[in-house]
């Protein structure tokens, strides 16, 4: 494993298992009383933070799995892929095209 | 720490569903709830017997510190913990205290 | 739901954050806190974690049960079988979610307002919440919320990195105590919502099957316990509702 997943790896493993499928229960409670609004600032950011762990989760699969080095342009490319979405988020659109 | 992603990439991109499945979710549980279904108390049931199972595993597989005191002596200071919580009407106060002192007496008593 | 007349001049949302806090302050659950969050620390310490990642913890998940199945089992199980548990031990923080908003929440009140008071929500603010808010005036309740909930939260976080730092520095049989505190509160936390059979079958086969099927070492050890022992107990509990109502 590289580097930076020995460091990240507690964390990411909190975060992945440890707060989303707990907060999950009580965004469910909220959705439930205030219904799904697209576009409450809410949602908005929800996906934005969905989009960004996506990118993360994707980043470590590749590195993990090819060796850093090897992984780096792909890396990139995946980084750019994952900015790319970021725009369509804050303007609020609900198309996400497939990694 | 090493893990799979793979899983998670899946659970992410669930997350990407379009709103009316999580619309149509949210109503299912909602009504889930409202008529207090089987569903909710089978899961209760699962929950509960999760939490006693993680109470075993740190009494059976301790971490520590706690793996230098003797096994029955563990379970022991959990029995009689409980017992205290029986006998002192129901009071979990009484039943931490009863097993902690248990616990500290009886590493004391059969060694450390 | 009509609210009790409060005969006193509305407070601001700063004032009301404040009458939350003082409210956590000098509520038991405060020191209960203190002394169950200590534990978790302690339990951080000893299984190898940063102090940071233990108040992280508790300040992201901010539930008990979760933080110790994922404490206890990160290292040893894949991580989606430690998502699976964490989530199975929190759902009751969906019910209670959507029972207290519905009580702080106006025709002003934004979506975002509201997660606040969410994350904020766990049994023991939950608790405090059902029996304080009543009392308190409509437009005050949701900072009320806040500062109760954020109260309680700071004695949790303060005990996780202080229980983190006895862990180190107790001589081995105190350290001990201090880590047996998450079992035994626990398994009293348990006993005492135990009200019926089912509950009681559950929690007794759930710490008997859990080191039996844990010494399979079949990974998921956790979860096959609760599935096959909550599954029994609620099995027994459906035959003998069905051998109830036959004649």
């Amino acid at each position: 494993m590289s580097a930076t997943m020995v460091e990240l790896g507690p964390y990411l493993a909190l975060i992945l298992a440890g707060f989303l499928p707990n907060e999950f229960w009580r965004v469910l409670g909220l959705v439930l009383v205030r219904g799904l609004d697209e576009k409450s600032e809410v949602i908005v950011w929800v996906r934005a933070v969905a989009t960004a762990m996506l990118a993360a989760v994707l980043a470590q699969l590749i590195l993990s799995s090819s060796g850093a080095l090897a992984a780096i342009p792909v890396g990139c490319a995946l980084a750019r892929r994952a900015l790319d979405l970021w725009p369509s988020y804050w303007r609020g659109a609900r198309c996400f095209s497939a990694c | 720490m090493s893990f799979a992603m793979e899983p998670f990439l899946a659970l992410i991109l669930i997350g990407f569903l379009p709103s009316e499945v999580w619309r149509w979710l949210g109503i299912v549980v909602g009504r889930g709830l409202d008529e207090e279904s089987e569903i909710i108390l089978w899961v209760r049931g699962v929950a509960t017997a999760l939490i006693a199972a993680v109470v075993a595993r740190i009494v059976v597989l301790p971490p520590g510190a706690l793996a230098s005191i003797p096994l029955e002596v563990r379970i022991g200071a959990l029995g009689i913990g409980f017992l205290a919580f029986l006998l002192i009407r129901r009071s979990a106060f009484a039943g931490v205290l009863a097993g902690e002192a248990a616990l500290v007496l009886g590493a004391l008593a059969f060694g450390v | 739901m009509t609210d009790t007349a409060i005969a006193r001049p509305p407070r601001s949302s700063a004032q009301a954050f404040r009458d939350g806090l003082r409210a956590a302050l000098t509520s038991i659950l405060f020191y209960v806190l203190l002394g169950n969050y200590s534990g978790i620390g302690a339990l951080c310490y000893e299984f190898g974690f940063s102090p940071i990642w233990a108040v992280l913890c508790t300040l992201l998940i901010w539930a008990a049960p979760a933080q110790v199945i994922l404490i206890s089992t990160l290292g040893t199980a894949t991580l989606l079988e430690v998502a699976i548990a964490v989530s199975l031990s929190s759902v009751r923080l969906l019910p209670m979610v959507a029972a207290l908003l519905p009580m702080l929440q106006r025709e002003d009140t934004r979506q975002r307002d509201l997660v606040l008071p969410m994350h904020l929500t766990a049994i023991s603010v939950w608790v405090e919440g059902m029996r304080l808010l009543p009392g308190v005036p409509k437009e005050e309740r949701a900072a009320y919320y806040n500062g109760l909930g954020c109260g309680l939260l700071f004695a949790a976080t303060f005990a996780s990195a202080a229980g983190f730092y006895l862990a180190a520095s107790l001589p081995p049989l105190l350290a001990a105590a201090l880590l047996f505190l998450t079992p035994m509160s626990f398994l009293m936390t348990v006993c005492r919502n135990t009200r019926t059979l089912m509950d009681g079958l559950a929690l007794g086969l759930g710490l008997v099957l859990g080191p039996l099927i844990a010494a399979q070492k079949i990974g998921l050890d956790l979860l096959w316990t609760g599935l096959i022992a909550g599954s029994a107990a609620y099995a027994v509990h459906r035959l003998r509702q069905a051998k109830a109502s036959a004649p």
